[in-house]
């Protein structure tokens, strides 16, 4: 166990780096994490500024059904690290080749989810909405998002969680995230390597819960949980 | 500061074949070349069938055990969930200062990650009997043991192997990892050389090509064990 022990030391300390000349660890690690996140929120916010409103307009008109469902089976089998790759390969290096590379691994969850999300808003109530005289426009936004959100929510957290497993992987590609560590553990050293495991661990797991707690503040009151919980399906992160 | 990507490149530079040298998309170089894959495509198809054998194989003693107390459904998700939230490259290296390198760190964590979906998938599709059935095959004289493999079973089959269907497309991509742990696989090739189009896009396109066959190999399963139901998976 003195390894994990080492690995904590790595996370709290500055120390040496293996090759000599620069400090690793510690302090040194937060530039890291901050890129990783800011890796991350740049991919999904994209992502959901791209998917919501495409879901939302799918899923109004009632049309799409198959792109929308078989988008996320598709996105499940293609492995994030072909696609980074392919990504380096025919683009080249860099934050913006990365993050188009992310957004793409994180579109497929939130299409499905908001699709499906709005499919199963209650038609009683989209009657009901129609009824009072509510354009389509006012339909989408005042009865069917709310009405999806919990599961658009679901679609954000589960997209969040694989951007952040994934863009660990980011270093080969250029961009240095808490994956350096891994990537570059001759520099880092087997302790450093397992440090930022723990980390990226930590971090996957702590955006889980956060957006887990968002999935349920975003439930409108009358909606059960459960059915939630059911119908969202999750991809598996990297 | 940024990893180097100074790699082994697996292409010779100085080849005469100029399509190698300009870095296009060589047909003629992977078929010169089919050899190098043919391993890693072994060590993936083993590493992706044997975590999804042995993780039914849990999750399915898991789901029977729940079936009949269903207090343990909740425990179960909560904890084969947070596992399934861990990333796989974080957990190859988690293992290795207690299982070491190689095939056995990345099948546990593969087997890991197979589990929620298909415990979901088995409690649902048990859950989704209907009543009325149970009750007829209870009065015609069935014990429970027979309710379960002979009315409970086959008609949760359907959502069973949508599951198994998840869980291979899944870990065969998450097994694109695998040689962080000293397991070989396809992703090793591709980590090889990553800026080198032929090989990026042959062996990430054989990963796609084995999701894919499997996915259709337990679609066609599902056809032939459920002669009744010629439905599409949902």
């Amino acid at each position: 166990m003195s390894e994990f022990a080492g690995a904590i030391d790595f996370i709290l300390h500055e120390r040496e780096s293996q090759t000599g000349g620069t400090q690793v660890g510690g302090q040194q690690l937060l530039p890291l994490l901050w890129d990783h996140l800011q890796l991350t929120g740049v991919s999904v916010a994209v992502a959901v500024a791209i998917a919501v409103p495409l879901a939302l307009w799918l899923g109004h008109v009632g049309r799409g059904e198959l792109l929308a469902t078989s988008v996320a089976n598709v996105g499940r089998a293609v492995p994030s690290l072909a696609l980074i790759a392919f990504f380096v390969a025919y683009l080249g290096v860099g934050f913006t080749n990365v993050t188009l590379a992310l957004v793409l691994l994180a579109i497929p969850p939130i299409l499905t989810n908001t699709y499906v999300g709005v499919r199963q808003a209650d038609r009683d109530a989209v009657d009901a909405a129609r009824g009072m005289g509510m354009t389509g426009a006012q339909i989408v936004r005042r009865v069917e998002l709310p009405l999806a959100l919990p599961l658009v929510m679901g679609g954000i957290r589960t997209s969040v969680v694989n951007v952040i497993a994934t863009a660990t992987i980011a270093p080969l590609a250029g961009v240095a995230t808490l994956g350096d560590p891994i990537i570059a553990a001759g520099v880092y050293g087997t302790e450093g390597r397992l440090g930022a495991a723990i980390l990226v661990a930590l971090l996957a797991v702590a955006a889980e819960a956060l957006f887990a707690l968002l999935q349920r503040e975003v439930t409108p009151r009358g909606l059960s949980s459960t059915r939630t919980a059911k119908t969202s399906r999750r991809l598996k992160p990297a | 500061m940024i990893a180097l990507l100074a790699q082994v490149e697996i292409r010779d530079r100085a080849a005469e074949d100029g399509c190698v040298a300009g870095n296009g998309f060589c047909p003629g170089w992977i078929a010169d070349n089919l050899d190098r894959y043919l391993e890693p495509f072994w060590q993936h198809v083993y590493l992706s069938i044997v975590a999804v054998v042995v993780g039914f194989a849990i999750a399915f003693a898991l789901a029977l055990l729940a079936h009949e107390r269903r207090w343990l459904v909740g425990p179960i998700i909560g904890i084969t969930g947070v596992l399934y939230t861990l990333p796989s490259i974080a957990v190859f290296f988690l293992l290795q200062p207690i299982t070491g390198r190689g095939a056995l760190t990345a099948l546990i964590a593969l087997t890991a990650y197979t589990l929620l979906i298909l415990f979901r998938n088995i409690v649902t599709g048990l859950e989704n009997v209907p009543s009325e059935t149970k009750d007829a095959a209870r009065g015609i004289g069935y014990t429970d043991r027979q309710v379960l493999w002979k009315v409970e079973l086959p008609l949760a089959m359907p959502e069973i192997i949508a599951g198994l269907r998840i869980a291979a497309t899944t870990t065969v991509g998450l097994a694109t990892l695998a040689f962080f742990a000293g397991a070989g696989g396809l992703g090793g090739e591709i980590f090889a050389d990553i800026t080198f189009k032929s090989n990026v896009v042959f062996a990430g396109g054989l990963c796609l090509a084995l999701a894919i066959l499997l996915d259709v190999m337990l679609l066609a399963a599902q056809r032939l064990l459920l002669p009744w139901r010629r439905a599409v998976a949902t």
